[in-house]
């Protein structure tokens, strides 16, 4: 296997990684929750791609634009709902997140509940798009090479659209300084919770991507966090270009081991990296906030 | 504790009272007024997409199929009608074996049906063995079960051990290399848990007995869904066998990931989901000549009316391997009350000694042990035909070369 | 007095619970063993996480390092010697994860202690399968529940007068330091780094031997079951019910979860997980400082009313 096809797989393979942290960078960085049910997110807008693709004339595709706004107002209710009343109340940032943790692992709890009870505890999957696509004479999946696309497109246009516009600057500066933000007549709560859903809502398009190549269980949330949460330490909290960037080498780092040592060794090299960058940079490997 | 079907059971239980009374008053006092069965299964956590494939469909099933019939029948003809009680063990090792201490202990269950998984299984194999409860241990794959009944006596294995299988497999395999048909080069991977690491190593030694030259032997972690690295290089090794021991998420992302690269080994062999009736479903045409653990009997019509009556309780097809020896382990266990009354230790006895019809067709124990597997099958005209043991009766021929995708 | 009556209450509790199994069946007695195992584990985890307010998630690889310790070597070693052996390894670990982690804060060692149970988990995994062949062991033992019931009800009551102790020494003060401001407590001359060095290893060092007593009640022991992340959770959460900051805080935690868990598994198997998440959501919302917390502020609050008349109710003055 030569050097540019592990390359290639790997990026293809990181897409995957960098759309899903995409949306929790957003929620940890910007609304400061840190959300421990992004994982159950992901897999309840697997299942409902999974229902979506199946109705006439539809493919997941299509289904993105039921999903993704499904998935943003989710995560506005969520916000408005559970976790705005912990913000307000919360005396220093220790106990917000001591609150958050506990709040969201029992919201983890309810959505793997309802998700069992609507659907069962069966592997579901379903195919699309299994065709393959050759790229500098690498063969991959054209479903695999979406998540790759999807996660470049979105990771830009969000960058865009924070750098570059009014209401983005106010989130940012929401993310640095909540306190600030509110004297110059930002609504923070307002910011937040619009940052909390369009976490959310990349968690949706996330989950429906991944659902069109990967098999799913109700069970299976914490696997998608635990990815996440490691790809946006690595990038840096809130920094989306760098969870971008975290997320594709990720998936590089994953291949190359898988080749040139043994892929059982993959996941242990995974967290060495993790715990490695967050003993020497825990500010991320790509500097500073947003 | 509370199902509905307890609810119906009592309905059916005043039904049955009222009868017996009428017909043959006096007959049916040294009964209890109802079978307690209990089980703890996972219901949650990691364990749950196994035990929701091959285990809980099939104990719903046989439960509907008892209150259908009016409950267990006893040696003298009467029906009791049978309490469910069902525990959640949450895929952890400490509450299944506190649930089946509960079964027995506080619960005073009749009968208790084994958890999924070989680990789960074994956690609970002592205590059944203490409390002299027959223990129908289903979904279990070791290799050490000869061992384990001289151990408990009164536990059963149904799965047989992972050298079974790769024997089964390495004997299938050379027979294709003689004929011609494939090279004697096997590439391997296989899941770093329990079940890919036993029939890993297993296949090891089978092969090499076999004369079948192991050109890539891999093991990959759990949760693996790219696939790609290893299938470019099992394709570059030139083997015409392509053997994974894998879970079922890993055995779906194979078999996509092995078609949009183009790998069209001669042999493809794969793991636990290769029997789940989605998998033929979604593959259609494709799936034909993919070959796995398990198989069925296609000519089998009893088998047949199970896989039917198992999709209108449960609203799915049972998956080829488990779910039908679960299914048969349960009518064992129902015609053996039926032969020997509620009486543990003479229910252990049959079970060990008796020939029982079931959904695989003439059906018994060797050693405690269901011997007679179909441990190779192959996808043939839509089912998931046994090709091995090529003698045993009912066993279908391997196609092989599979055509390409 | 007080102190006095206090401890002649504790010695007669702990008497009756040394006594149960006699008097229950094998069902009462792994309940038991699982309520005393979960009031272990949450205690030690408060030891270090109570103080500090350091979120850890590392509790079940200290578990599954002493779990497979024993699986390891019992054929080899007599029983108490393998304890020895686990308690030593899960100490070593210790050391070396706290020496490199402890300086990080927040959400970053909640992060790392949880990619840290990971990562034991894949090694031990990874070692299994390339180095000795096999991963499931399998553990033989010829003693019933009641004797890992035993070990575990002693090993509880020594955490809890670990606990007493520290509360009472002055390290007792020096935490309290920390906990409220690390950087006052440093200026003022406390070795901290050293404090909260020495009270992970000790919290670790239990949870690595509540992990090696219940080994054998499972006869199979694979990377699954051992590393299991829900015991790193459950542990945390009993914990922060009870209010980790108090020495029965984990107590009061453990039991009514661990009741609540037992009727729940068995009442709704079906809706287990709706329920349980439901109500982890009510207790962050209603008792934001664990039932002890709870319980006090009220009492505070009443008393202070009481003595002041018609002063204004008195701000919170605990901690944690």
């Amino acid at each position: 296997m030569t050097l540019t096809t592990t390359l290639i797989a790997g990026l293809v393979l990181g897409g995957t990684y960098a759309l899903v942290a995409m949306g929790l960078t957003l929620q940890y960085g910007i609304a400061r929750i840190m959300n421990l049910a992004y994982g159950d997110m992901i897999i309840t807008a697997a299942f409902a791609a999974f229902v979506v693709q199946a109705l006439p004339s539809m493919n997941p595709l299509t289904g993105l634009a039921i999903v993704v706004p499904g998935g943003f107002i989710f995560g506005y209710l969520v916000y408005v709902f559970l976790l705005s009343p912990l913000v307000k109340r919360a005396p220093d940032k220790a106990t917000l997140e001591v609150d958050s943790i506990l709040t969201t692992f029992g919201l983890l709890f309810v959505i793997q509940g309802v998700l069992l009870v609507l659907f069962g505890s069966n592997y579901t999957s379903y195919t699309f798009l299994n065709v393959p696509v050759s790229i500098f004479g690498t063969t991959v999946a054209a479903n695999r090479l979406i998540a790759l696309v999807l996660a470049l497109t979105i990771g830009l246009m969000f960058y865009a659209l924070l750098t570059r516009t009014r209401w983005g600057t106010a989130l940012r500066a929401v993310a640095v300084s909540p306190q600030s933000a509110k004297l110059v007549g930002i609504n923070t709560d307002r910011a937040a919770a619009v940052a909390f859903a369009m976490g959310t809502a990349l968690a949706a398009a996330g989950g429906t991507v991944i659902s069109m190549y990967q098999t799913f269980t109700a069970t299976g949330g914490v696997v998608f966090t635990m990815k996440a949460l490691i790809v946006v330490i690595m990038g840096g909290v809130g920094n989306l270009l760098g969870a971008l960037t975290a997320g594709l080498v990720l998936g590089i780092v994953e291949t190359t081991v898988s080749t040139y040592l043994d892929p059982g060794l993959t996941l242990a090299a995974t967290y060495t990296i993790f715990l490695a960058v967050l003993l020497w940079r825990p500010e991320g490997l790509f500097g500073r906030r947003v | 504790m509370i199902t509905t079907f307890r609810r119906l059971s009592l309905t059916v239980l005043a039904g049955t009272a009222a009868l017996a009374l009428a017909a043959m008053p006096g007959s049916a006092q040294d009964h209890p007024d109802k079978v307690k069965i209990g089980y703890a299964v996972s219901k949650t956590g990691a364990n749950a997409g196994g035990a929701a494939m091959t285990t809980i469909p099939n104990y719903k099933l046989w439960l509907s199929d008892l209150e259908a019939k009016g409950g267990l029948e006893m040696p003298d003809g009467t029906k009791i009608p049978v309490e469910l009680i069902e525990y959640d063990d949450r895929s952890s090792a400490e509450e299944v074996v506190r649930a089946v201490e509960r079964l027995a202990g506080q619960d005073e269950a009749h009968f208790i049906l084994p958890p999924w998984g070989t680990g789960f299984n074994l956690a609970v194999a002592p205590l059944f063995d203490r409390y002299g409860y027959p223990q129908l241990a289903v979904s279990a794959v070791t290799d050490k079960a000869p061992d384990f009944v001289k151990r408990w006596p009164k536990s059963f294995w149904f799965l047989g051990g992972g050298h079974d299988y790769t024997n089964a497999l390495a004997t299938l395999l050379a027979d294709q290399v003689k004929e011609g048909v494939i090279n004697s080069k096997v590439a391997m991977i296989s899941v770093a848990d329990g079940f890919g690491i036993d029939l890993v190593t297993a296949a090891r030694p089978s092969f090499k007995e076999a004369g079948l030259d192991v050109v890539m032997d891999q093991t990959y972690p759990v949760g693996t869904q790219d696939f790609t690295t290893i299938l470019n290089e099992a394709k570059a090794s030139g083997a015409d066998t392509f053997v994974a021991f894998s879970y079922p998420p890993g055995t779906f992302a194979l078999t996509q990931q092995a078609q949009v690269n183009s790998f069209n080994p001669k042999v493809l062999y794969l793991g636990v989901g290769v029997g789940f009736p989605p998998y033929g479903a979604n593959l259609g045409e494709k799936a034909e000549g993919i070959m796995t653990l398990g198989g069925i009997d296609p000519a089998n019509e009893s088998n047949k009316a199970y896989r039917e009556r198992h999709n209108e309780v449960n609203g799915q097809y049972p998956d080829l391997w488990g779910s039908v020896i679960t299914y048969a382990s349960l009518q064992m266990l129902e015609e053996a009350i039926k032969r020997v009354g509620l009486d543990r230790e003479a229910v252990s006895k049959e079970l060990s000694t008796g020939t029982f019809e079931t959904v695989l067709g003439e059906t018994s124990l060797q050693d405690n042990q269901l011997r007679d597997l179909w441990l190779v099958g192959q996808w043939q005209n839509g089912t998931l035909a046994g090709v091995a043991p090529a003698d045993r009766k009912g066993a279908s021929k391997v196609k092989l070369p599979k055509q390409p995708w | 007095m007080m102190v006095a009556f206090s401890f002649t209450a504790l010695a007669a509790i702990f008497a009756a619970l040394a006594a149960a199994p006699f008097f229950l069946g094998t069902y009462g007695i792994g309940f038991l063993l699982g309520l005393v195992g979960y009031v272990t584990l949450a205690s030690a985890w408060a030891l270090f996480s109570g103080p500090t307010r350091y979120v850890s998630l590392a509790t079940v690889a200290f578990f599954g390092i002493g779990a497979y310790t024993v699986a390891v070597l019992y054929e080899t070693l007599p029983s108490w010697l393998v304890l020895v052996v686990a308690a030593l390894i899960g100490l070593v670990v210790a050391l070396l994860v706290g020496l490199s982690t402890l300086r990080l804060a927040g959400v970053y060692f909640v992060i790392f202690t949880f990619g840290l149970a990971e990562l034991i988990r894949q090694l031990v995994t990874w070692y299994e399968v390339n180095i000795t062949g096999t991963l499931g062991r399998y553990l033989f033992v010829d003693y019933g529940p009641e004797v890992v019931y035993w070990k575990l009800l002693a090993l509880c009551a020594v955490t809890l007068a670990i606990g007493y102790f520290i509360k009472r020494s002055r390290w007792g003060l020096a935490l309290k330091m920390i906990g409220d401001d690390e950087v006052v407590a440093e200026h003022c001359g406390l070795p901290t780094a050293r404090v909260k060095l020495a009270l992970f290893a000790a919290s670790s060092v239990i949870i690595t031997l509540v992990g090696a007593i219940q080994a054998p009640r499972w006869t199979y022991i694979e990377p699954t079951i051992v590393f299991n992340p829900t015991i790193s959770f459950l542990t945390l959460i009993m914990a922060l019910l009870g209010g980790a900051g108090r020495l029965w805080g984990p107590v009061v935690g453990a039991v009514p979860l661990f009741l609540l868990f037992e009727w729940l598994s068995a009442n709704f198997p079906d809706h287990y997980s709706i329920i349980l998440g439901l109500l982890f959501i009510a207790i962050v919302f209603v008792l934001p400082n664990g039932v002890l917390g709870f319980f006090e502020d009220h009492w505070n609050r009443l008393r202070a009313r009481r003595s002041a008349g018609s002063n204004e109710p008195s701000q919170d003055k605990e901690v944690g």
